[in-house]
């Protein structure tokens, strides 16, 4: 079998005042595939996701993105393997323009000149955002902002992509758009969400989290179709919708 | 959302103005200003000639006085200050239409007058023709510090978020019958200041978060996006105004 493209094992994370968010994760995700992770508000999906790349340093347990380990040498090289797509796009944009943005992630970790301009150039084009480069995010609808900030992160050619509630607050038309943005993509993608019909959507393969631990992981169909399972963590299907097999 | 608004000091055109460089602007607009500070406040003539000299340049980047002038009022908090000067500094008085003003008084209002406005047309004409995407390369390449452009990069793009935030708080109490013009309901006003600060705060935490994750340690990368790095033809031209201004400072010392 060939190793993973993301490893978590027993992993934990306290914060300052004493609040266990993760309690023990064990995850694992193959090259390529689509996992959503699901979960009520406060299960520690957030929490998950910025362990992934360092952002917060896990107090229990390993991350490991392909064959490298998180610590503090690894960071950077980790922070540019894994791209964290905030649930806020005015989070992520804060530079004066969409594509100076877009340029700030490669700059960081070393890429300049034409390969920058190339970059920045590619990454607009792949959310369709190419006449917007030179607007300020502030002149930018929301679907359209959350597009931008999905280019900051492609820039810096991630292998695996997360999402944190891609969904959330965009109209029909731009939760389309977003998704037929999502869809061609080679990377590996991780989709924090309470959004079932847009998990199912983007992704084959569902991890439940609550109270900070994995509580299903299955194929989407069969962890969706669990209605106990969603109502005992708090989740559950749009009135109307069932899942078909 | 301020979707669509243009920045209200900026001008779009494309004038040699537009097209020069922003570090050299900076750097010219600040010289002008030191000259004009430092030129003695009891003489007209220095102060004309840099009127002419800002003129020029408007006339040069295609600025109307009708689009400044509006803009300018900035500047009337201290006009006002001037303006009571006449009337409460002591000294040797003279009498104007009935009243008694001081001399000494009405040469500090014309020196803050003509000083303040010729400050803030010079910077309007910065403001006008500099767009806020040049600001930040062209602080770290006249070497300020990382940490005053980020800040100044973060003021520049969240103050349009917080004005968002703030307009549709402000929505929330007032669709809830909030008079703000009642003195016992400046309570709820200064609590919504209060609520701001902090999630302001927290989207500060949110935004380094962000940050972090791509990569950023400390300091804003050059992005290579930006405009040219500025020649040795662009300073030499652009520093003109600021030559000729020193040279009018220096000559109003010597003949004074």
């Amino acid at each position: 079998m060939s190793r993973p493209a993301v490893r978590v094992s027993g992993l934990g994370h306290v914060y300052p005042d004493g609040h266990r968010a993760l309690d023990g994760v064990d995850l694992e995700v193959a090259e390529g595939e689509r996992v959503a992770i699901l979960g009520p508000n406060g299960a520690g999906k957030t929490t998950l996701m910025l362990s992934l790349n360092g952002v917060l340093t896990p107090t229990t347990g390993t991350v490991t993105i392909g064959a490298t380990t998180l610590s503090r040498k690894t960071v950077r090289e980790i922070r540019r393997r894994v791209g964290l797509v905030f649930q806020d796009p005015d989070d992520q944009l804060f530079m004066p323009t969409v594509a100076q943005d877009v340029a700030f992630g490669p700059a960081n970790f070393g890429v300049s000149g034409a390969e920058l301009t190339r970059r920045v150039a590619e990454a607009l084009a792949a959310v369709s955002m190419t006449e917007h480069a030179e607007r300020s995010p502030a002149h930018l609808s929301l679907g359209q902002r959350r597009r931008a900030a999905l280019a900051t992160v492609l820039a810096c050619h991630p292998d695996i992509l997360v999402l944190d509630e891609p969904s959330a607050n965009l109209d029909p038309q731009a939760r389309r758009e977003l998704a037929e943005t999502l869809s061609p993509l080679a990377a590996t993608m991780l989709v924090v969400t309470h959004d079932l019909p847009y998990a199912a959507q983007l992704c084959t393969r569902a991890v439940v989290l609550d109270d900070g631990r994995v509580v299903a992981d299955g194929a989407m169909a069969d962890v969706l179709g669990d209605t106990g399972l969603l109502a005992a963590h708090r989740l559950e299907l749009p009135w109307g919708f069932t899942v078909g097999r | 959302m301020s979707a669509g608004h243009p920045r209200p000091l900026h001008r779009d055109g494309d004038s040699p103005v537009h097209r020069a460089p922003a570090e050299v602007k900076i750097v010219c607009l600040v010289l002008v200003v030191l000259a004009v500070v430092a030129t003695p406040r009891n003489m007209f003539w220095p102060y004309a000639i840099y009127a002419v000299l800002i003129l020029a340049v408007w006339r040069c980047a295609d600025i109307r006085l009708r689009w400044a002038a509006p803009r300018m009022l900035i500047e009337v908090p201290f006009v006002v200050l001037a303006v009571l000067l006449p009337f409460s500094a002591g000294g040797e008085r003279i009498t104007v239409a009935g009243a008694q003003l001081s001399v000494s008084g009405l040469w500090a209002a014309w020196g803050i007058v003509v000083k303040g406005t010729l400050g803030v047309a010079a910077s309007l004409t910065v403001a006008a023709t500099t767009s806020a995407r040049e600001l930040p390369v062209a602080l770290s390449r006249l070497a300020v510090p990382a940490l005053v452009t980020s800040m100044l990069v973060l003021m520049i793009r969240y103050l349009d978020v917080l004005g968002a935030e703030a307009r549709r708080m402000r929505m929330a109490r007032l669709s809830r019958g909030d008079s703000p013009r009642l003195l016992h309901q400046a309570d709820a006003l200064a609590r919504g200041i209060g609520v701001l600060f902090l999630r302001s705060y927290e989207r500060g935490e949110r935004v380094y978060l962000a940050m972090l994750s791509r990569g950023f340690d400390g300091r804003v990368p050059e992005l290579a996006i930006g405009t040219a790095r500025a020649r040795a033809v662009d300073w030499s031209l652009a520093l003109l105004p600021a030559a000729f201004a020193l040279t009018v400072s220096a000559s109003a010392w010597v003949l004074r």
